[in-house]
């Protein structure tokens, strides 16, 4: 159950550098997502963000697997609220510090949106594999949690999804930068946004920039967000339109 | 900067709530919220608060609206906790505004009271049985509530024996309870499943569709070849017919016929019979 949507995007220089200033929303990557493709998860997604071929970029792609509500260790157990837990594991090499502490900030968005108190004194697991990365992994992360919640039926307050913005030193915002552009760019900011009012859950910011760059970068990572939860929307309409 | 504008303008229609109505039967998504038909007139935009004059006056009594899975009540309004189809029954005697609930796809079992499902019995601690639900935590059954059942006559349970019962206390805060009688004391087809025969898994939603009244796929699997089965809301089939190849076949077909269309079916119904 493929869900492809192309969004209005603005074609990059050939030349491979960042051209000139773009509006907001405009400049995501085509995407991709399947639902329920493993058999032994409760519920699983895969996401897939593509890469310029003509600039020889690759995919972002993350496969997703939720466990849940399933049974929990006494010692993990929380009385009130279901114990969520993030796995993430690299494409190549063992799990190391910076995979903990994307499971952490991926963990607390997701906690935000679950309703943990309909699931006492259980466990829902989400285990993430990152399957390519050629930039923007977090918000690739997210966007598959996401869609794996949902393929799930965990209960939700609403979908969040993930954007990455970039800034280079001229003060241009790309968002979903490749690998390359993440590298060379002066502030990398990512952001996970809620589905009902586009608010910000979580916020994760590397480098140097201005508070004025950040509200910017804020605003156009809210506009992007639209075409991702059209996305969603439109992916899960088809799944649902073929039973 | 227009880009912007327009959608901000598309951001601000996406959080207004709908009217449950309009949407019944289509995804609903997590997150929406739904306006029950009662309160469809306050949204109206830019009428200052007015109300038409309504001049039926039994309009507004519509009772109360069950809230099934996959909704919760929010203020006055349903919020979507689950992605699926939105659907509504009406109420069958006046009183009460039907229930909503969504239809969703799902595979993990969440034990409700009243349900009818088949266990694995885990282990025998003292006079409880613990059995495999499917659900976060195994359902404890006690060794009385078998039909016939008293401190000297005890029922012949094993370890790893397949048990039909229904859940007497299912909630998020106690652990779930099953029993294999019903409230007048008798058996009613619960209890222990006999020997032989196969039990698979497939979707809640599956069972939900073969245990719908006149079902289609019930009834043509039951001309193909004699059999007992037994369905458990829990996702799990058990299933016998005279040979284990037809009982492997049964289960082949039960397991593909929710990904198959009608004509597909009804294809390999017609292939089964000749051979």
């Amino acid at each position: 159950m493929e869900g492809a949507m192309q969004t209005e995007s603005k074609i990059r220089a050939e030349s491979g550098t960042e051209s000139g200033p773009r509006g907001p929303g405009c400049s995501l990557r085509h995407f991709a997502c399947e639902q329920n493709l493993l058999s032994r998860p409760d519920g699983s997604a895969s996401f897939l963000q593509a890469g310029r071929r003509y600039l020889h970029f690759g995919d972002t792609s993350v496969l997703a697997g939720v466990y849940g509500p399933a049974e929990v260790k006494v010692s993990k157990e929380i009385f009130n609220k279901a114990t969520l837990e993030v796995i993430l594991r690299p494409k190549i090499g063992l799990p190391g510090v910076a995979e903990k502490s994307r499971e952490r900030l991926i963990r607390n968005t997701c906690e935000a949106v679950v309703l943990g108190a309909l699931h006492p004194r259980t466990s829902i697991t989400v285990v993430l594999q990152v399957v390519s990365d050629a930039g923007s992994l977090l918000a690739c992360c997210l966007n598959a949690a996401c869609m794996a919640l949902v393929d799930a039926g965990v209960p939700m307050r609403a979908l969040f999804c993930g954007v990455t913005c970039a800034l280079d030193s001229d003060g241009t915002l790309m968002l979903d930068p490749t690998a390359k552009q993440e590298k060379e760019a002066r502030a990398v900011l990512t952001f996970a946004l809620d589905s009902v009012e586009r608010k910000l859950l979580t916020s994760t910011t590397k480098g140097l920039y201005s508070d004025a760059e950040l509200q910017q970068c804020l605003a156009a990572a809210q506009a992007a967000s639209q075409h991702v939860f059209r996305f969603y929307r439109e992916s899960l309409q088809r799944r649902y339109s073929k039973s | 900067m227009a880009e912007a504008a327009a959608v901000a303008a598309e951001s601000q229609a996406g959080c207004r709530a709908r009217a449950a109505r309009a949407v019944l039967d289509q995804v609903v998504l997590p997150g929406e919220e739904l306006l029950l038909p009662e309160q469809e007139d306050g949204e109206r935009p830019g009428g200052a608060g007015e109300r038409p004059l309504r001049l039926k006056v039994g309009m507004r009594s519509r009772g109360r609206v069950v809230c099934g899975p996959g909704l919760r009540r929010c203020g006055d309004r349903l919020l979507v906790t689950k992605c699926g189809r939105l659907r509504h029954k009406e109420p069958g005697s006046g009183s009460g505004g039907g229930v909503y609930w969504v239809d969703s796809q799902q595979k993990r079992y969440v034990p409700v009271k009243g349900d009818h499902v088949i266990g694995i019995v885990t282990a025998k601690s003292g006079d409880i049985f613990k059995v495999d639900v499917g659900g976060s935590e195994p359902a404890s059954l006690s060794y009385l509530a078998f039909e016939g059942a008293t401190k000297r006559n005890r029922p012949n349970v094993q370890v790893g024996d397949l048990i039909y019962g229904q859940f007497v206390v299912a909630n998020k805060d106690m652990e779930p309870e099953m029993v294999c009688i019903d409230s007048c004391g008798r058996a009613n087809g619960m209890g222990v499943i006999g020997q032989d025969g196969l039990l698979f898994k497939v979707t809640l939603g599956l069972i939900r569709k073969l245990l719908a009244p006149d079902c289609e796929i019930l009834q043509e699997v039951g001309k193909l070849y004699p059999l007992e089965i037994v369905f458990g809301m829990n996702g799990r089939i058990w299933v016998k017919a005279k040979t284990i190849q037809q009982t492997l076949i049964l289960a082949n077909i039960l397991e593909a016929c929710e990904h198959m269309t009608a004509d597909q079916r009804k294809q390999i119904f017609s292939r089964l019979a000749e051979s």
